[in-house]
This record gives C-alpha cells, structure tokens and sequence, in this order.
C-alpha cells in the first residue's frame, strides 16, 4: 500500500485560566498521535487566520508545515475541511473532541465524518498499527477502560484525554515552519447570522450523596462499572428484530420521534 | 658538550611549543566569534593575573604560596635558561640569578609534591600525579646545569656521563614544560589560562584600578532576531570561540566540584568534569581517560564527542547527557571558586538553550511551566486577575492610579504563593510604617523572566522582559525594591541589554537604608539564636552580604554563623529551574543545606528569598523554624501612634421617610 496521508486537524485553543490564545490542548494530542506514526505523510490542517501565532505553537512540535484554509471567523469550516480532505486522498483524520474557543459545540468530527461517509472513532486514545488498508486502535472509555476496535480506512477519529500528551512546543522550529496558506470557498455560517452569543456557563455537578460507611464502600462506589440497569442482551435473534428492538429504544427514550 | 646540546634541547623545545600553540588556537577558533580586545587584553592580563585570579587562589593559602614559588620560579627560569642556555650568555649573575629561580621553583614543587601525596578526591590524578615529578626534574637539571656558569663548578665537571644525565633530565623538563603546555599535558593551564584572562568573554568581571568593575553574573542575551543565529549550543563550535579557551584553562583543581551542592547531592553533575568534556569535545575523543570524579553514577568511558558532533543525543549517548546539565542550580558555586575564571553557569546555560528552543526537550515540569509563563505570566498557571488577591485588604497604591513613586515595590510571583505572601504583607508593613513613597505594579507586573531564562528558553525570557520594560516605561519611578532575589538580580543585570536600566535594590538593602534613616521604630528580636542562609542570587550574584546581616544586628539578633555562609553558601536547591527539572539523586539539596543549619544549633534560620523559604521549609520537621528577614523586622516593628486613627466621624442618623 502507498504510503499513509494523516491529516490532523486543529484549531486556536484559549488557556483556561487567562484565556490568552494557545494551541488547543485536546488538537495538540492530535498532532502527538499523528507525530507517533511511522511510515506516513502527515498533514496538519487549520481552517481560520493564518496570521494567528498561536498556530505557530503548532509547528514548534517539529512540523516543517502546516496547511492553513483561509477563512474569515463567520465561515463554516465544515464545508472547507471536508473538500480539503478528499483532495488530499486522506486515509485517516485525527481531530481533538472539541474546540476550545468559538462555537465549541464537539460536533465537528460527526459532521465531517457524516458528510464524507466515513466511520468514526470517539475518544481514541492509541493507535496499535495499521495495516492492510485497516487500523486496531484503542478507544478511550470511562474508568480507565480500553476497546480495541478494528477499522477499515478511511476513518475519522477524535482523540480522547488518554491520548499520549502533546510534545513541548520549541521556539525554534516553531520560527521556522511555514504556515502555507489555500484558498478556499467561503460559505457562511448562518449560525452567525441568527443566533445571539454569550460565554458558556459551567453545567451544573449533580451533588454526590455518599452513603458508603467503610473504606472498602466508597472504593467499590468509586471503581463499579456504570450500570445501566435496565439493559437488555439480545442473542441470536434475527437482524430484524433485533433493528426493531433498537428502533424501540431509541423510540422510548425520545432519540426519534 | 652540553653547551651544545642544550640550546638544541630548548629551542626544539620551544619551537615544538609555538607549533602546538598555533594548532590550540586554530581549535578554539572553530568556535563562534566573539569581539575582544587583542592589545588591551593581553596588556591588562598580568594585573588580572595578580589581582583578580590570586584573589580566588589566595583563599587557600598552602596553594597560593606554592603557586607562587613554582610559577614565578619557573617564569623566570625559562627566561634565563634560554638567555644563558639558550643563547649562551654565560654570565656570572644571570647564572646565580638562573640558580636562585631554580631553587624557589624546586622549593614550590616540593609542596606540590606533598600535596600529591596523599591528594583529596576533588583532584584529578592521571598526567597530574607526573607533574610534581617533572618540576622537580626541570628545576634540579637547571640547577646543577648552571652551576658552572655561576662559576661554583669547573666548566667540565662531571664529564659526558654527567652531561647525559643531564640532557636527558633537561629533556624530560622541557617537554612537559615547554611543549606539553602547548599540546595538552598538565601545564596547558598555564598557557591556556593566560590567554583566558586576556580575552576573557566577560571581560567586564575584572577589577578595575579605579575600583570599578568586578562583578558580571548576568547571562548573555541571543540574538532572536536573526534567524541564522543559533538558539544556544549543539555542538561544540557553538559556543564562541572564547568560552572554548576558557574550558582549556581548567587546571582541574576540582575546588568546583567540592562546593557544587548537585554533585554533593550524588546528582548527575560534576562541574569539573563537564569542563574537561567540553575540552574533549574541542579535540575529539572519549572520557575514558578523564582521571577526576566521575558524574554520580555514570561510569567513565562511555562518553565521546568531537568539535561538530552534538554533545547531548535525547537517543542514546554522546559527550554529556541532557540530566547532567539539567541537575545545575545556577548557584554560581563553581564560578566563585573557580581560580581559572571559568564560566560553567553560562556553558550550561547555553546547552539548555539548544534544548528547549530547538529540542523542546525540558524535562519533567519544564514544559508545563514554560507554557504557563506564556500564557498567564506566570510560573504556576495562575489566573493573571488574582496576581493582587494577596493584597486585597491592605489598600496598596497602584502605580498606574499615580503615575509616579519614589519606590516601586516589584511583588514578584511569591504573590501566588501563600507561604511568601506572608513575607510580603510584613514587607508591605514595614513599608508603610516608615511613611515612604510606594507604589506597586499590581495586574501589570509579570514573571521576571527568571524560570524561563535559566530553563533555557530565552524567547520567552525576552518577551517577558520586552513587556515588563515596556510597562515600567509608562511611569516615573526612583528605585525598584523587592523581596526576591531573582527577580532583583534579572531586573538589575539582566534587563539591561534588553533596554531596561533601573536603580533595584533587595528588601534587605532596603530595609537598611531606613533604619540608619532612622524612619523606623523597632524593638529587639526575642526568642532563640538565629542563623542566617544567603540566597546565591542575592550573595554571589550581587555580592550583598552585608545588609542581611546588618539588619538582623540591628534588632538584636547575632548571627550563629554556618560554616558554609557568605560567598561559600551553599544552594538552597530552588535556583536555575532545578526543582521543577527535578533530576534525582542520592539526597536533596535542601536536606543538605538543613544540615549546614542544624550544626549551629540555631533555632531560626533568617531566609531573604522565597525559593530559599519554599525549599527549606519542605524539609521535614523537627527543624528550625524559617523566617524572611522582613517577618523578623516586622515582627519588632513599633508602629508609631502619630497619625493616629480619627474616630470616624459620626453619622446623622438618617431618617427614613
């Protein structure tokens, strides 16, 4: 098989505590994943400002490029990056969960993978190897677990917090790289034009009742798996009644209507 | 017969010695250029000889008197034996003057032979434990050579058994004094280290005759806006050309390597030996032959590296590995004893560079710091807005809100600290109850620079300090006063070149001055003995060892003195990053320094620095308790009645409609 195009794409982080312009943590482990391979060409891609220096925090992790569609803040980015990667030849697609700044929404790696048709990985924390024109990697779960997952090329994957941490960004190379700039169509984001911004509120932490009395409760409390309760394990039933079975679920919980 | 075989010794000798000469100076000057002053430098270089290098070498007198009888012996014998020998002048007095500097330099290797005897482990062996024996062999082949010019013995005594005892005991002289000075025997500290102090990197170090000068401890600032320049040290032809002398005049004393507080804390670091690594990175080669201390647990032999090889390799070995430089406090220790004026804090330093700008290789909490000092100004991540919660209820007056002040008070990032926001509302007391004219920067101060400097990573050092003068531009101001050494020696050294020339002083100084201005009022310190820790970058750095000292005096506390105090204090363990690089060894550095404490038996150390404060107070209790000299100073402190509190005048009851 030739050889490999990685794409990771990022964006313009904000640091929390002064929110100064950065580069975004979870797109930077991104960049480290996509650094870590062997034997492939990888892209970094930024949809936005090539004039932002926080890109160049980017390159300081020893990228000798990175590719910058130019647009204006009102324009989808959506549109642009989907175009850029099939033109690409893009065999993999590494993104963080979600931006730090601007909409935030983490929607971006579902739509991107909707509109190429592409499958995708939330909460990828390794990729073992890739071979054969598919990929076994490790998704993310909560408790510190991993699945290991087969995938066939090309897919999208955002990375998970368990994803090795982003390399130091050097001066040096980060004063060298070149920041090449596309052209590209701009389609706007009709989100700017209807709909009113304000800073995003902390949701609310639901209050946890500790009913544990002994050490040994609270550690059992802190380590149980997650428990549905009320799951249901189907077994060989026939694949239509197993689509309804689900149909039925996602009925009574109000997914579709 | 030895009339003839001597000016053939000694010229071949000589002419060997001018060729190896050449050929060291072509090694050093693969490296970087440097602007020195040829003339001037080899002119002052005598008074730098005899005053500023005897200095250093006089705090140990055995060696300073040996030093003396052996070198100036020796100078002068090889001037005369070459007028007598050498051109055949066979005059009575140069021949009794030639006797006279042979005996004075026999009677200096005599010593050098004691010591040699039974050496102490910070010097080296190997070539060295041959020296004594080739002094001895020069200075009484000389001798015994010249008796008949003196006219004591006939002109042919002895006969040809005694001349070819005698060519071969000059023979063995002059190699290792002539030409082995040139080509890397023991002596070339002696050819090396003249031309060193001549053209010195920091020539500015020196005293001067009008008693000016003497003190240079601020770094060299790079060159960011040239793209070619390089960002520090990979190899050695980085450094310039004149730090690769310097390393060449290292005359392996190891007086570095038993004050470095690294290499007493079994970390990965000898200062001595990372000198001679760079010599061998200049000439190429292993360590395997190195005959000094090892770094701590890193084994000889497995080191190598030449003029354009990298001396760190992150993958594998090469000269010096990354921890090694990584395990430095910046304490400046090593330069202080240094008799050769051998600059190893701006070496490493230099290293570091490389590899944080281009490396991005910092290790342990490195990264995470740099990053925090880009983004939020300072070393911990704090939120910018909270840098004067610390001051929220003392009504301090901002710089901004008036414009000018007499003193502005440069809080430093102890702000975010509580531990040093103790010392700095006692500062902050002691300031307002001497009525002076003060002011703060609040929310437009930043990180001094200090981290990010010695971390290597000079850009943002720069864009710290590029802010920081920009900032203190806006106002008018007399003196910049803080209770942080590092600030403080950033700020008054280090700022300069950067276009930021103030009047800084440490709260210490400070404090001083308004007690002999007698503006405040103070009592006398009651409790137990009190000993006193100098912080390197207050003492070392800035040479202020006085005014801690005066100011304790003053309210009543005599100093138990450490046995390591003053110019030989040793690091607290807080300086140049290291607790944030971390690199492990066998004990802390701060436990050590506890020890030093505890042999005083004093029950309170008086600190004057928050690193130290912060690292001696992680030592585990039961210990003496730490104290900033401004917490003592406050605590005595009598607060005058004048202005008295108005009650507050009485308001008119409202009444409600």
């Amino acid at each position: 098989m030739a050889e490999l195009n990685v794409v990771a794409l990022v964006s313009i982080g904000a640091h929390p505590a002064s929110g100064r312009p950065r580069r975004a943590e979870q797109d930077a482990r991104a960049v480290e994943l996509g650094l870590g391979l062997k034997h492939v060409k990888l892209d970094v891609v930024h949809a936005g400002d090539p004039q932002e220096d926080a890109l160049r925090a980017y390159l300081g992790m020893g990228l000798s490029a990175l590719t910058v569609l130019e647009q204006t803040h009102e324009t989808d980015a959506l549109p642009a990056l989907a175009e850029h990667l099939q033109m690409a030849n893009a065999h993999l697609v590494l993104t963080g969960g979600q931006a730090e700044t601007g909409e935030g929404s983490g929607m971006l790696p579902y739509l991107l993978a909707e509109r190429l048709g592409w499958p995708l990985i939330a909460g990828l924390a390794e990729i073992e190897h890739i071979e054969n024109g598919s990929a076994q990697v490790l998704q993310a779960l909560p408790r510190g677990q991993r699945r290991r997952l087969k995938v066939r090329l090309p897919f999208v994957a955002s990375v998970d917090q368990a994803a090795p941490a982003p390399r130091q960004s050097a001066f040096g190379p980060a004063r060298r790289g070149m920041l090449t700039r596309e052209e590209v169509e701009l389609v706007d984001d009709p989100l700017y034009a209807t709909a009113q911004w304000q800073p995003a509120r902390p949701r609310p932490k639901r209050l946890k009742v500790i009913k544990a009395k002994t050490g040994a409760e609270r550690m059992k409390a802190a380590t149980a798996k997650a428990s549905g309760g009320g799951g249901q394990v189907l077994a060989g039933v026939s694949p239509r009644d197993g689509a309804e079975a689900i149909f039925k679920l996602l009925h009574d919980e109000g997914v579709i209507r | 017969m030895l009339q003839t075989i001597l000016p053939i010794l000694l010229f071949a000798a000589l002419a060997l010695a001018i060729l190896g000469a050449a050929k060291r100076f072509s090694m050093w000057r693969r490296g970087r250029p440097s602007q020195v002053d040829w003339i001037g430098g080899l002119l002052k270089m005598p008074r730098r000889y005899l005053v500023d290098l005897h200095h250093v070498v006089e705090r140990d007198k055995y060696m300073s008197k040996t030093h003396v009888a052996t070198a100036g012996g020796f100078v002068l014998a090889a001037l005369l034996a070459i007028l007598v020998h050498g051109f055949g002048l066979h005059s009575r007095i140069l021949g009794f003057a030639l006797l006279a500097a042979t005996v004075c330099m026999f009677t200096g290797a005599l010593f050098v032979a004691k010591r040699r005897r039974n050496p102490p482990p910070r010097l080296s062996k190997g070539p060295w434990m041959r020296l004594p024996k080739s002094l001895l062999m020069f200075s009484v082949s000389f001798f015994i050579a010249t008796l008949p010019v003196a006219g004591i013995l006939p002109a042919e005594f002895g006969g040809w058994v005694l001349a070819g005892i005698l060519s071969l005991g000059i023979a063995w002289g002059v190699s290792e004094m002539f030409f082995g000075m040139t080509w890397g025997g023991p002596m070339k500290h002696a050819f090396a280290g003249a031309l060193h102090l001549a053209w010195h990197r920091r020539s500015e170090r020196f005293s001067r005759k009008d008693g000016r000068g003497g003190r240079s401890t601020g770094l060299k600032a790079l060159d960011l806006d040239d793209p070619k320049a390089p960002l520090g040290v990979e190899k050695p032809t980085d450094f310039t050309w004149n730090q690769l002398l310097g390393f060449d005049a290292c005359v392996q004393c190891g007086k570095c390597e038993a004050m470095c507080p690294a290499f007493a804390a079994g970390q990965p670091l000898n200062p001595k030996k990372l000198i001679q690594d760079m010599v061998i990175g200049l000439a190429g080669g292993s360590d395997a032959k190195f005959a000094g201390s090892p770094y701590p647990g890193k084994p000889l032999g497995e080191h190598s590296g030449g003029p354009h090889q990298p001396i760190v390799s992150l993958q594998g070995k090469a000269l010096v590995d990354a921890e090694t430089l990584w395990s430095c406090t910046t304490c400046r220790a090593c330069v202080e004893e240094c008799p050769m004026m051998i600059e190893h804090v701006d070496a490493i330093v230099d290293m570091r560079r490389h590899l944080t700008l281009e490396k991005g290789s910092t290790p342990n909490k490195g990264a995470e710091v740099l990053e925090n000092l880009i983004a939020t100004d300072n070393p911990g991540g704090f939120a910018p807005g909270g840098r004067l919660n610390w001051a929220a209820d003392l009504n301090l007056p901002i710089l901004a809100e008036q414009g000018h002040t007499d003193i502005l008070f440069w809080v430093g990032d102890g702000a975010f600290d509580m531990r040093n926001q103790r010392t700095l509302r006692a500062f902050v007391k002691i300031l307002k109850a001497s009525g002076v004219d003060f002011a703060v920067l609040g929310l437009e101060e930043r990180d001094s620079g200090d981290v990010a400097r010695r971390l290597g990573d000079e850009a943002t050092f720069q864009q710290l300090a590029k802010r920081n003068i920009a900032t203190l531009d806006k106002y008018q101001f007399h003196t910049i006063v803080t209770c942080d050494p590092h600030s403080f020696h950033v700020l008054k050294n280090e700022y300069g070149a950067l276009g930021g020339d103030y009047e800084v002083l440490h709260h210490s100084t400070y404090i001083e001055r308004l007690m002999k201005a007698g503006v405040l009022q103070l009592g006398q310190h009651k409790g137990g003995s009190v000993t006193y820790h100098d912080p390197c970058y207050l003492g070392r750095y800035n040479g202020e060892y006085e005014a801690p000292r005066a100011v304790l005096k003053a309210i009543g506390i005599e100093v138990k003195e450490m046995a390591r105090s003053g110019f030989r204090s040793r690091c607290c363990g807080g300086g140049g990053g290291a607790p944030i690089t971390d690199i492990p060894g066998k004990q802390r550095i701060p436990d050590m320094r506890m020890e030093d404490i505890k042999e005083t038996g004093a029950e309170l150390v008086a600190v004057g620095c928050p690193q130290c404060t912060v690292m001696l107070e992680g030592v585990v209790e039961p210990r003496p308790q730490i104290k900033d000299i401004a917490e003592l100073v406050a605590e005595v402190l009598i607060e005058s009645e004048a202005p008295a509190k108005k009650p507050a005048a009485r308001r008119e009851l409202a009444e409600v409609q």
